[in-house]
């Protein structure tokens, strides 16, 4: 009884945790029963993965940025920019596809550079300057591709978006192996991992975590990989996308989780003073953090081109909001600070299903913005409903908080109840 | 038929765990200016919000009558529609508003809820010929200096037909020329009938201006000195105001002394904004390895700017002087470079400028020195959580785990977390500013404890305090500072706080 207790407690302080599985797996139920089983076909699962990449790509950079307690609203064009050179460059100054992949990624980390720049070392909000670098890489694209479309892209490149790893089976099993043997290792891979951290968590005495629910998540985890694994396994095998995908989440989550950099990004969004006064440098770790998300912004762009086989003036055109929304959804902070690689992917998931299932429904293009803006609503408002239910135990200071940096420090004084007379 | 215009009778305000004040008395006359004295803390300005009705009516026992009438205030647009205004030291003006605009902010001169732009231009006009400012009313108040803000401030009291005017600290931002205007300006308020409060530190302006005044301590009042009656010299007032003992609060310490650790020289600071300001002048101080060294100064003395300023010029600009560690000269230019000399400031202000709140405990003691645990730049967690929870049992944090929020501690174990996190740090000279304030008795005695075995450890200690008796129970040493100046440094033996507070306040180089 009083295991249960326990447990129930522990769960209602990671409510936001659970609360995004269960939405997760509650929208995905609702689309398998009302699509009729189409969404969890084999077919459209790749789909779903495959055409949801570079948003995910690209929400693995914003949630950083927004934990940085920064914004990037010039993804999108980026996407289209770096989209558009990587065409120039292909098939127009015939530049073989490996070198202009390497060219592009070079681009996206000179526009990090641009914006970065200003907004680390200029001072000017990352708000303006990306709202700025939205106009102008729009521009740069259509300059670039004199408002021309590009196509088509050597095979090659293509796979980047839309390729798959080779069938072992050579097209005669039911069930890729390769995949099945990826998937299996994966999920292998997972557990071991989660256990040993568990171990090393339990030496330390800093284990609260409940068993139970331990042994669900990681179970929970495990099943949907084998499924999804399976799934694929029964279609055309291993997206190459995903593998890129799957690579960037087990990097950038370690990153976030435990390196120096990653630490940094955490104390600058959670408070930039305390960050300044413990010797964090601030201004060159903003400056790489906007370098990386250009970069990332450029790797999505190449999926996105390489996918539809075609540079467009207009491609990438919305997709800064909805990488915004997948880190809110996902539960990040508005004021930085919070946020995991993890939750930014599942948010990037809850948009991506609802958009292919509703498609699949034959919902009009109208009423999916509109479901997906009180979705966004819906989630920070459960955020914000949570903090305040916990008390705010950070509220009231970070509220009051307006001072400039290096202004006077004893003037502006939070004034205790108690004691300042 | 009395001539006080206010008395407050048997007043007792009491916070979660705080008497701030208790039995409060003070009787205001008619026409005079009446100063208001004590420590930092000792309920001044806790006194002054219940009178203002911050904190309304029934959060707090007594009585207030004003003008012979009981009042229970409910909120500031209560005791203002009464008649009492109260200006604090931080200005409540809007930036970028006009000084007419600020003036009329929440009391707009509208005609069918459009403001009537003449009528407010020129109201505000004779409001600033009354306080002596001739600046033009569409001003922007960021256009001013603080002096001037000062006085619009005061405008717009006068705008609201203040009776009784109530200043906290009104000198306290402003260069001496501004401060006789403003002092000039109380007296000519008070000839056309206009009573005052003044809460001041400076004693020297306390007897230019005051009738009477009132001494505060630990939340009581002391006593009620007659300016004009007796000749009361500042001594007397000082006496009023730190009169107290030392009682048995403190560890005993017998301190082991070394070479000069740090030496600062011709430190001088000149204010971020208002750059003609110098905040910190030529200070020159040492600290030598195994020793307690205190700055004692009031506030807005430039305590926490003269270390801030020195920890990677992290307060002010055009810094000038030079910082000595071990004999050598450093530059402290960053943060990071005053880290990497062993210098290390843990602030005042912890939950602003000391610690990320929305992180754990963990995170928080290895934030300073996270290259002693990472390698190639990545973090060697299992290192961190023995480091971390290393702390935890050493500085007894009252917390769960080192993975708990920073932000649900108490105060008291918050310090201990910006403790332990220079502690790993292990800076050779550690600035601590305030670093028992805000945190109860039973923690101050564990934090002074561990400020000794830092100290035998062969570190150099600065302690900033408000607080002189934690200054007089730790220090070995003592500097005071008043208005950016290092005025005496003050061995152990000779240090009382009439000694201290005769410094403290003292006005110019003699």
């Amino acid at each position: 009884m009083f295991a249960l207790r326990s447990a129930l407690h522990y769960l209602a302080g990671q409510l936001r945790q659970v609360g995004l599985f269960i939405a997760l797996i509650v929208i995905i139920l609702f689309f398998q029963v009302s699509t009729n089983g189409i969404t969890l076909a084999p077919i459209n699962v790749s789909n779903l993965i495959v055409q949801n990449s570079y948003i995910l790509i690209l929400a693995i950079g914003m949630v950083m940025v927004i934990i940085a307690g920064h914004i990037d609203l010039s993804v999108g064009s980026v996407v289209a920019f770096v989209g558009a050179m990587s065409g120039v460059m292909i098939t127009q100054w015939g530049v073989p596809w490996w070198l202009a992949i390497i060219l592009c990624l070079a681009i996206g980390a000179l526009v990090g550079m641009w914006q970065g720049f200003w907004i680390a070392y200029f001072g000017i909000p990352a708000f303006i300057v990306t709202l700025a670098g939205m106009l102008t890489f729009r521009g740069l694209t259509q300059i670039a591709l004199q408002n021309q479309q590009i196509s088509p892209f050597p095979d090659e490149f293509r796979s980047l978006g839309s390729g798959f790893l080779p069938d072992l089976g050579g097209g005669t099993s039911a069930l890729e192996p390769l995949t099945m043997i990826i998937g299996i290792v994966a999920t292998i891979a997972l557990v071991v991992q989660d256990l040993r951290q568990r171990a090393a968590r339990r030496k330390h005495n800093l284990e609260d975590e409940p068993f139970a629910w331990f042994v669900c998540k990681m179970v929970f985890t495990a099943l949907l990989i084998l499924l999804i694994t399976y799934l694929l396994a029964g279609y055309r095998g291993t997206p190459i996308v995903l593998i890129v995908l799957g690579l960037l989440t087990v990097a950038y989550s370690a990153v976030m989780a435990n390196s120096v950099w990653g630490r940094h990004i955490y104390a600058i969004g959670g408070n930039r003073f305390a960050a300044e006064l413990s010797g964090v440098k601030v201004k060159r770790v903003t400056f790489t953090l906007f370098v990386n998300m250009g970069v990332l912004a450029a790797l999505a762009g190449l999926v996105f081109t390489a996918q539809l086989n075609l540079a467009n003036p207009k491609a990438g055109d919305g997709f800064e909001l909805d990488a915004i929304a997948a880190v809110f959804i996902g539960g990040a902070a508005v004021t930085g600070g919070i946020g995991t690689v993890m939750g930014a992917l599942i948010g990037g998931l809850i948009i991506g299903i609802l958009n292919n299932g509703m498609s699949i429904l034959g919902v009009g293009t109208e009423y999916q913005q509109l479901i997906k803006g009180l979705v966004l609503l819906a989630a920070v408002a459960f955020d914000v409903f949570n903090k305040r239910r916990a008390g705010g135990s950070n509220g009231s200071g970070r509220q009051r908080r307006k001072t400039t940096p290096r202004s006077a420090p004893s003037e502006a004084k939070t004034r205790t109840p108690v004691a300042s007379a | 038929m009395t001539t006080n215009i206010l008395e407050m009778r048997g007043i007792t305000k009491t916070f979660p765990g705080v008497k701030a004040l208790q039995d409060v008395s003070l009787e205001v006359q008619r026409g005079h200016v009446h100063a208001i004295c004590g420590e930092n803390g000792a309920g001044k300005s806790t006194l002054m919000k219940v009178l203002s009705g911050v904190y309304p009516a029934g959060t707090y026992e007594g009585e207030i009558h004003f003008e012979n009438e009981l009042c229970e205030f409910k909120d500031i647009k209560g005791s203002e529609a009464a008649g009492i205004v109260i200006i604090h030291q931080e200005l409540a003006l809007s930036p970028y508003l006009s000084i007419a605009e600020n003036i009329f902010l929440g009391n707009e001169q509208a005609r069918n809820g459009f403001v009537d732009w003449n009528k407010t231009n020129l109201e505000a006009s004779k409001l600033l010929a009354r306080v002596g400012l001739n600046d033009n009313p569409i001003t922007k108040i960021t256009d001013l200096g603080v002096g001037k803000q000062q006085l619009v401030e005061i405008a717009k009291a006068l705008s609201k037909r203040v009776k009784l005017l109530i200043l906290d600290e009104p000198t306290a931002a402003l260069n001496d020329e501004d401060s006789a205007h403003l002092l000039r300006l109380i007296k000519h308020l008070q000839a056309q009938g206009i009573t005052s409060i003044i809460i001041s530190h400076k004693l020297n302006e306390i007897k230019a201006i005051a009738d009477k005044v009132t001494i505060i301590r630990d939340g009581r009042t002391i006593e009620t000195l007659d300016m004009h009656k007796d000749d009361i010299s500042e001594e007397r007032i000082i006496k009023g105001m730190v009169g107290r003992d030392l009682d048995h609060r403190y560890p005993e310490h017998e301190p082991s002394i070394g070479e000069e650790i740090l030496r600062v020289e011709d430190w001088t600071v000149h204010h971020p904004v208002d750059q003609s300001r110098q905040v910190v002048k030529n200070a020159s101080f040492n600290v030598r390895a195994g020793e307690i060294v205190g700055i004692a100064g009031l506030m807005g003395a430039g305590r926490t700017e003269l270390a801030m300023s020195i920890f990677g010029h992290s307060y002010g600009a055009k810094i000038s002087g030079h910082v000595y560690k071990n004999g050598q000269e450093i530059r402290t230019n960053t943060v990071a470079a005053a880290i990497k000399h062993g210098i290390a400031y843990a602030t005042e202000d912890r939950k602003h400028y000391g610690l990320n709140l929305l992180d754990n405990v963990m995170r928080n003691v290895s934030g300073a020195a996270l290259d002693k645990l990472s390698r190639w730049g990545w973090v060697d967690s299992n290192k961190e959580n023995l480091v971390a929870e290393g702390y935890r049992r050493s500085m007894k944090i009252k917390a769960a785990t080192v993975a708990a929020v920073t932000g649900k501690l108490s105060g008291g174990n918050q310090q201990k977390v910006v403790l332990s996190k220079w502690m790993f740090a292990n800076p050779d000279v550690l600035i601590l500013d305030e670093p028992t304030r805000g945190i109860d008795v039973g923690a101050k005695y564990e934090i002074y404890t561990i400020i000794n075995q830092l100290a035998d450890e062969g570190k150099g200690i600065v302690v900033i305090s408000s607080e002189l008796p934690e200054l007089l129970g730790i220090c070995d040493r003592i500097y005071t500072l008043s208005e950016g100046r290092i005025t005496a440094n003050i061995p152990r033996e000779k240090a009382t706080a009439e000694y201290l507070m005769q410094y403290m306040t003292l006005e110019k180089e003699a």
